[in-house]
C-alpha cells in the first residue's frame, strides 16, 4: 500500500509495479470469446431454432441437441438469417424440405384449430356449464321448504338411533 | 341422464386414437417433396473428368436416387438388392454420397480443403464401391450435406423415385427391401412408364 | 435357484391378488361378512410375496448375478454398490416390479387404517385395488418379467444408463410411482361409493387423507424429476413439455382439483358425481402416463424401450379398467343428490372454477401431448407439438387458478358477497399493483410478463398473510390443515417467483475458453485454470477447474466435466453448480475447440432464483403434511353410515 510515509521514489516503483503487473494480468486473463462468430446472427438462430425440432433426437429442440444433423441445419439457418430472410420465411424453408414435423410451434391451420382454439373453447363450455350448475343448484333450493314439525321428530329420531346401512 | 355418458365416450374416442398409434411409427417423417420437382443441384462426380451433374441430366428417364456414405452400416445391407435391381436394367440408379468426410476423418487441429476432401471422398468410395459393387450410374458427392437439406434427407440410406418430368414420385427412409421393390417401387415405375 | 424363488412368488401373488379381487366384492354383493373379511389377509399375504420377489432381484443386483437377463441389462460389476441396488428399478421391467410393490404397500396401508370404516367399505376398496393388482401382476408376469434368465450368463452386463447414475435417479421414480399408484386408494374409495350407491360426504372424508399424501408424492416426484433435469442434462433447462413429464403432470392436474373438489362434498356434500369423477380421473391419467411411456406410441427421451406387445396390453388394461369405471359412473351417479345451497359467490363457486381451470389445462397438455398421434392416426400428416405450444396454452389457464387462492380462502361457504370479498382482498391487491408496477419500470429488463408473475405472487403471498392474520385474532383453536393450506399455497407463490424471475433474467453465455479466459457475468466472474483428465470407477473424464469470483473475491472453484463412461461411449455432461439462495452459477464443459491454443467450449448460466422452484416444491409438501395431520381424520365421526 502507498501511503504517505513513501518517499517519491517509492511511489514512482509502486506505480511502474502495478501497471506491470495490469500489464500481465490482462495478457494471461483474456476476456472469452463467444462460441459463436456473429452473435447477432447467433441471437437470432437460438431464437429461431429453439422451436424447430431436431430431427435424428428423440425429443430435443434445434437449438439444444448437439446431433451432426443439428449441426448442419444450425449452420443453414445461419445461412439463411444472413441473407437477411425473415423467420417466417425462414421456418417455410425448412417445413418445404422436411414437413411440418420440423416445427415445435404448429402452425395455426385448419389442421390445428382443435389444437390451438380447443382448449379455450373447452373452458368457455366450462364457464358455461358452471353458470348452468349454479342456477340449479339455487333453483333446486328454492323448491326445498323448511321441514314440518313432524318430520322434525322423525328427524332427531333417526339421528338418535343411527341409521342403517 | 345422458351427460354421464359423455366423459365415457370421450374416453372410447381417445382408446381409439391410442390403438390406432401403436401402429404407427413416430419416428417416421414422411416427406413433404412427394409430388414435387426434385430440386436442382450440379455436384461433382466419382470421374475427375466429367462435368457436375445433376438431376437434369435424367430428365426423359424415370430413374432413382440413393443416398448412401460408405460409412453407413445400413447401407451395405440394402447394397446387393441395389446392385441385382441395376443388373436387371429396371431404371438407373444415381448414387448421392452424403457427407462421406466426417469430422473423424481430420485430425484435430488442422482443415482439409474442399479438394483434399473431394479427393478422399473419391478414393474411399471408389475403393467400397470395388469392393461391394457399383449398381449406380453416377456417383455423385455431396460433402456437406448441402443438398441432403434440399431433398429432405435426415438419415442414410434413403432413397428416392423420380419420374421422367423430374417430379419425386416416391422417398423411403431406411433400407430398400425385396419387399418394398416388389410392392411399392416396381408397380410405381410400371405406373409411370405408362404415362 | 433363488431366482426362480422370486418368480415364482410373483406368480403366486398374482393369484392372490385374484382372490383379493373377487372374494371381499362378491362378499359385499351377496352379503357375505367372512368374504368381506378377507380383504385384509388377501392384502397382507400379496404383499409379503412381493416383498419376496422384490428382494430377490434386488439380491441378484448385489450379488452381480448377470444370469438375470433383466440385470445383465442394466447392471454392472463395476457399478457402485447404490446403483446397483437402484438399477432394480432403471429398467422397464424392474420399474413394474416396484409398481406392484407400491401397489400393495398402499393396499396394506388401506387395510391398516381403516379401523373407523365399515367392513363392507374396505372389502370394496381392497377389492377394486385387487383388480387393478391383478392387471399390473399378470402384466407382469406375462410380458415383462424382471426374472428372466440368460443362458450362458454373460461375463458382465450392459451397465446402467449413465444418465440414470446419479443420487437422482435413486429417490425420483420411487417417489413417483408412490404418486401414480397412490391414486388408486382414491379411485377406489370412489368406486366402492359407486358400487355401494352411497356417494355422500363419507367417502369424500376417508379419501381426502389418501388423495393429499398421493399428490404429496407426485409433487415431490416431479420436483426432483425437475431438478435431475437441470444439473444433469447440462444445458440447465428444467421443464421441456417431453410427453413423459407432461404424463406425470396430468395426475398431479387431476389429483390438485380433486383435493379441493372433496372439500367440498366432505363438508357441504356438494359435487358428489364430480369428485368422483375427477378420482377416476386422476387415476386414469396415471394409467394413461404408464401406457404412453412404455408402448413407443410417442417419442422421448424418457421412454423405456418399446415394445408394441407390451403397448397392446397396457391400453386393453387401460381401457377396461377405465371403461369400466366411466360406465359404471353413468349408471350410478345420476342418482347422487345434489348438495346444499350454493351462491353464485361463494367458496363452493371459487372451488368449482378451481375444478374446470384444472380440468381444462389438463385437457390442454393432454391434446398438446396426443395431437400428433391424432393426425397421425387420421393420414393426415406428422406434426410436432412441443414447448412454444404448451407454453402459450397453459400459461394462461394457470394464471386465473393461483388468482382464486385468495378469494377461494376468504370467500365464506354457501354465501359471500362481492362487496366484502373486495373489500378484505384490497390490501393484496395493492400490493400486487405495487409490485407489478414496480418491476415494469424500476427494473431494466423487466418485462409485462415478468410484472405479472411478481404480481401474481405478490397476491397470493399478501393474501395468505392477511388471512393468517384475521384468524390469529379470532377466539379459537386453528387446525393444522389452515396452516396446510396456506403452506401449500405459499409453495405455489414461491414457484411462480422461482418461475418469473429465472426466466425474466437469466444469463447465458456460450464460449470459448483457454487456460487463463475469464467470462463476466453481473458481478461474477469465472476464470478457467485448468482442464486435466481424471478417472472415475466407470468412466473417463475431461475435468476443468473454473474459478469464481464475486466482486473480485474468491468465491468458489467449480469442477465440470465431460465423462465417457466405459459401458456406452455416451459423452456425459457433469454440470458444475453453485446453488444459493438467490441465485445459482451453473458451468458446464464442452467439447475441445480446435485452434492454435487449447481451446474448449464452455456455457455459463446465471439463473436468479432458481433454487425457488425446488423450495416452493418443499412447502407444497410440507403443506401437504399438515393438513394430513389434522386430527379429524384420525377420530371416528359418530354414526358414520357405511
Amino acid at each position: 500500500m502507498i501511503t504517505n510515509f513513501l518517499g517519491i521514489k517509492r511511489l514512482m516503483q509502486g506505480v511502474l509495479f502495478l501497471l506491470a503487473a495490469a500489464a500481465v494480468a490482462t495478457a494471461q486473463s483474456k476476456e472469452a470469446e463467444p462460441s459463436a462468430k456473429e452473435p447477432l446472427i447467433e441471437q437470432r438462430l437460438i431464437h429461431i431454432s429453439e422451436e424447430l425440432r431436431c430431427l435424428v433426437c428423440q425429443n430435443e429442440s434445434l437449438a439444444s441437441s448437439r446431433a451432426e444433423l443439428a449441426n448442419d441445419l444450425r449452420e443453414e439457418v445461419r445461412l439463411l438469417i444472413r441473407q437477411d430472410k425473415s423467420d417466417a420465411a425462414i421456418k417455410a424453408y425448412l417445413v418445404e424440405r422436411y414437413g411440418d414435423f420440423v416445427l415445435y410451434r404448429p402452425e395455426v391451420k385448419p389442421l390445428t384449430w382443435l389444437l390451438w382454439f380447443g382448449p379455450f373453447a373447452l373452458l368457455l363450455c366450462g364457464v358455461v356449464g358452471m353458470a348452468l350448475y349454479v342456477r340449479q343448484r339455487q333453483a333446486v333450493q328454492k323448491l326445498a321448504k323448511p321441514l314440518s314439525e313432524k318430520e322434525r321428530d322423525q328427524v332427531r329420531v333417526l339421528l338418535k338411533n343411527g341409521e342403517s346401512p | 341422464m345422458k351427460k354421464f355418458l359423455i366423459p365415457l365416450g370421450l374416453f372410447l374416442v381417445l382408446v381409439g386414437f391410442l390403438a390406432v398409434g401403436l401402429t404407427r411409427n413416430p419416428q417416421e417423417i414422411p416427406s413433404p417433396l412427394v409430388g414435387k420437382s426434385a430440386p436442382a443441384f450440379a455436384l461433382p462426380t466419382l470421374d475427375r473428368s466429367a462435368p457436375p451433374f445433376g438431376p437434369q441430366d435424367m430428365r426423359g428417364q424415370i430413374w432413382m436416387l440413393n443416398v448412401w456414405a460408405t460409412w453407413c452400416v445400413a447401407c451395405r445391407e440394402e447394397h446387393p438388392l441395389l446392385v441385382a435391381f441395376s443388373k436387371a436394367n429396371q431404371l438407373p440408379i444415381v448414387g448421392l454420397s452424403y457427407k462421406e468426410i466426417q469430422s473423424q476423418d481430420m485430425p484435430s487441429g488442422s482443415k482439409m480443403s474442399p479438394e483434399d476432401k473431394l479427393q478422399r471422398a473419391r478414393e474411399r468410395s471408389a475403393q467400397w464401391l470395388q469392393r461391394y459393387g457399383n449398381p449406380y450410374a453416377a456417383t455423385v458427392f455431396d460433402l456437406d450435406g448441402r443438398v441432403g437439406i434440399d431433398y429432405g434427407v435426415y438419415g442414410v440410406p434413403e432413397t428416392y423415385v423420380i419420374d421422367q418430368k423430374g417430379v419425386i414420385r416416391y422417398k423411403r427412409v431406411g433400407v430398400i427391401t425385396q419387399e418394398l421393390l416388389d410392392a411399392q417401387i416396381l408397380p410405381l415405375v410400371k405406373k409411370l412408364n405408362a404415362l | 435357484m433363488i431366482v426362480e424363488i422370486g418368480h415364482f412368488a410373483l406368480i403366486l401373488a398374482t393369484c392372490v391378488a385374484f382372490l383379493q379381487a373377487v372374494l371381499p366384492l362378491a362378499g359385499t354383493m351377496l352379503d357375505r361378512p367372512r368374504w368381506q373379511a378377507l380383504a385384509k389377509p388377501t392384502a397382507l399375504l400379496q404383499f409379503a410375496l412381493i416383498i419376496l420377489a422384490y428382494a430377490v432381484l434386488t439380491h441378484g443386483a448385489v450379488t452381480d448375478d448377470f444370469s438375470i437377463k433383466y440385470i445383465a441389462g442394466h447392471s454392472n460389476s463395476l457399478l457402485p454398490m447404490e446403483y446397483k441396488v437402484s438399477a432394480v428399478w432403471g429398467g422397464h421391467e424392474g420399474s413394474l416390479l416396484l409398481w406392484v410393490l407400491m401397489l400393495s404397500g398402499w393396499t396394506v396401508a388401506v387395510a391398516l387404517f381403516s379401523k373407523t370404516l365399515p367392513l363392507a367399505m374396505v372389502a370394496r376398496v381392497i377389492g377394486v385395488l385387487g383388480w387393478v393388482s391383478v392387471g399390473f401382476l399378470s402384466f407382469t408376469v406375462i410380458t415383462s418379467s424382471p426374472f428372466e434368465r440368460l443362458i450362458p450368463a454373460p461375463a458382465d452386463g450392459r451397465d446402467l444408463n449413465p444418465l440414470l447414475q446419479d443420487p437422482g435417479l435413486i429417490i425420483h421414480p420411487p417417489m413417483l410411482y408412490m404418486g401414480y399408484v397412490g391414486f388408486s386408494v382414491a379411485f377406489a374409495f370412489a368406486i366402492a361409493a359407486l358400487l355401494s350407491g352411497r356417494m355422500d360426504a363419507a367417502w369424500a372424508r376417508w379419501s381426502r387423507p389418501w388423495t393429499i399424501v398421493a399428490w404429496m408424492f407426485m409433487t415431490v416426484g416431479i420436483a426432483l424429476g425437475s431438478w435431475w433435469a437441470y444439473y444433469e442434462l447440462g444445458w440447465g433447462g428444467w421443464w421441456f413439455w417431453d410427453p413423459v413429464e407432461n404424463a406425470s403432470l396430468l395426475p398431479w392436474l387431476f389429483g390438485t382439483a380433486l383435493i379441493h373438489a372433496l372439500m367440498v362434498t366432505d363438508k357441504r356434500g356438494g359435487f358428489k358425481a364430480w369428485s368422483i369423477l375427477l378420482a377416476i380421473g386422476a387415476f386414469s391419467l396415471s394409467l394413461l402416463g404408464t401406457f404412453l411411456v412404455r408402448s413407443g406410441v410417442l417419442t422421448s427421451v424418457h421412454s423405456f424401450a418399446s415394445d408394441p406387445k407390451r403397448g397392446v396390453f397396457i391400453l386393453i388394461f387401460l381401457a377396461l379398467v377405465v371403461g369400466i369405471s366411466l360406465t359404471l359412473f353413468a349408471w350410478r351417479a345420476p342418482k347422487a343428490t345434489l348438495g346444499g345451497k350454493m351462491g353464485l359467490v361463494s367458496r363452493e363457486s371459487m372451488l368449482l372454477a378451481n375444478s374446470v381451470l384444472l380440468v381444462v389445462a389438463t385437457a390442454a397438455v393432454l391434446l398438446g401431448t396426443v395431437y400428433p398421434l391424432i393426425v397421425d392416426a387420421l393420414n393426415l400428416g406428422k406434426l410436432s407439438v412441443g414447448a412454444p405450444y404448451f407454453n402459450a396454452v397453459f400459461v394462461p389457464l394457470m394464471v386465473p387458478v393461483v388468482f382464486l387462492m385468495v378469494p377461494g380462502g376468504v370467500a365464506h361457504w354457501r354465501e359471500a358477497r362481492w362487496a366484502e370479498l373486495a373489500h378484505a382482498m384490497r390490501w393484496p391487491a395493492l400490493a400486487a399493483v405495487l409490485v407489478g408496477l414496480g418491476v415494469l419500470f424500476f427494473s431494466a429488463r423487466g418485462t409485462w410478463l415478468t410484472a405479472m408473475g411478481m404480481a401474481l405472487a405478490t397476491w397470493v403471498v399478501a393474501g395468505l398473510l392477511h388471512q393468517i392474520v384475521n384468524r390469529m385474532q379470532k377466539p379459537g383453536r386453528i387446525p393444522p390443515s389452515f396452516w396446510g393450506m396456506h403452506l401449500a399455497h405459499l409453495g405455489i407463490a414461491v414457484v411462480v417467483v422461482g418461475i418469473t424471475l429465472v426466466k425474466g433474467y437469466e444469463v447465458e453465455r456460450d464460449v470459448r475458453m483457454g487456460v487463463g479466459d475469464t467470462v463476466q457475468i453481473e458481478n461474477y466472474s469465472f476464470e478457467l485454470m485448468d482442464v486435466s483428465e481424471v478417472n472415475g470407477p466407470n468412466y473417463k473424464a475431461l475435468r476443468g477447474e473454473v474459478r469464481v469470483n464475486k466482486d473480485e473475491k474468491l468465491l468458489e472453484v467449480l469442477y465440470p466435466e465431460k465423462r465417457r463412461y466405459f459401458s456406452s461411449n455416451m459423452p456425459m455432461t457433469e454440470a458444475a453448480i453453485d446453488s444459493g439462495f438467490f441465485r445459482d452459477l451453473y458451468v458446464s464443459l464442452g467439447e475441445p475447440i480446435e485452434g492454435e491454443r487449447p481451446q474448449w467450449s464452455v456455457r455459463v448460466y446465471y439463473k436468479p432464483f432458481v433454487s425457488w422452484l425446488w423450495y416452493g416444491s418443499i412447502l407444497m409438501v410440507l403443506g401437504g403434511l399438515l393438513a394430513v395431520s389434522d386430527r379429524r381424520y384420525r377420530k371416528s365421526p359418530a354414526a358414520v353410515a357405511a
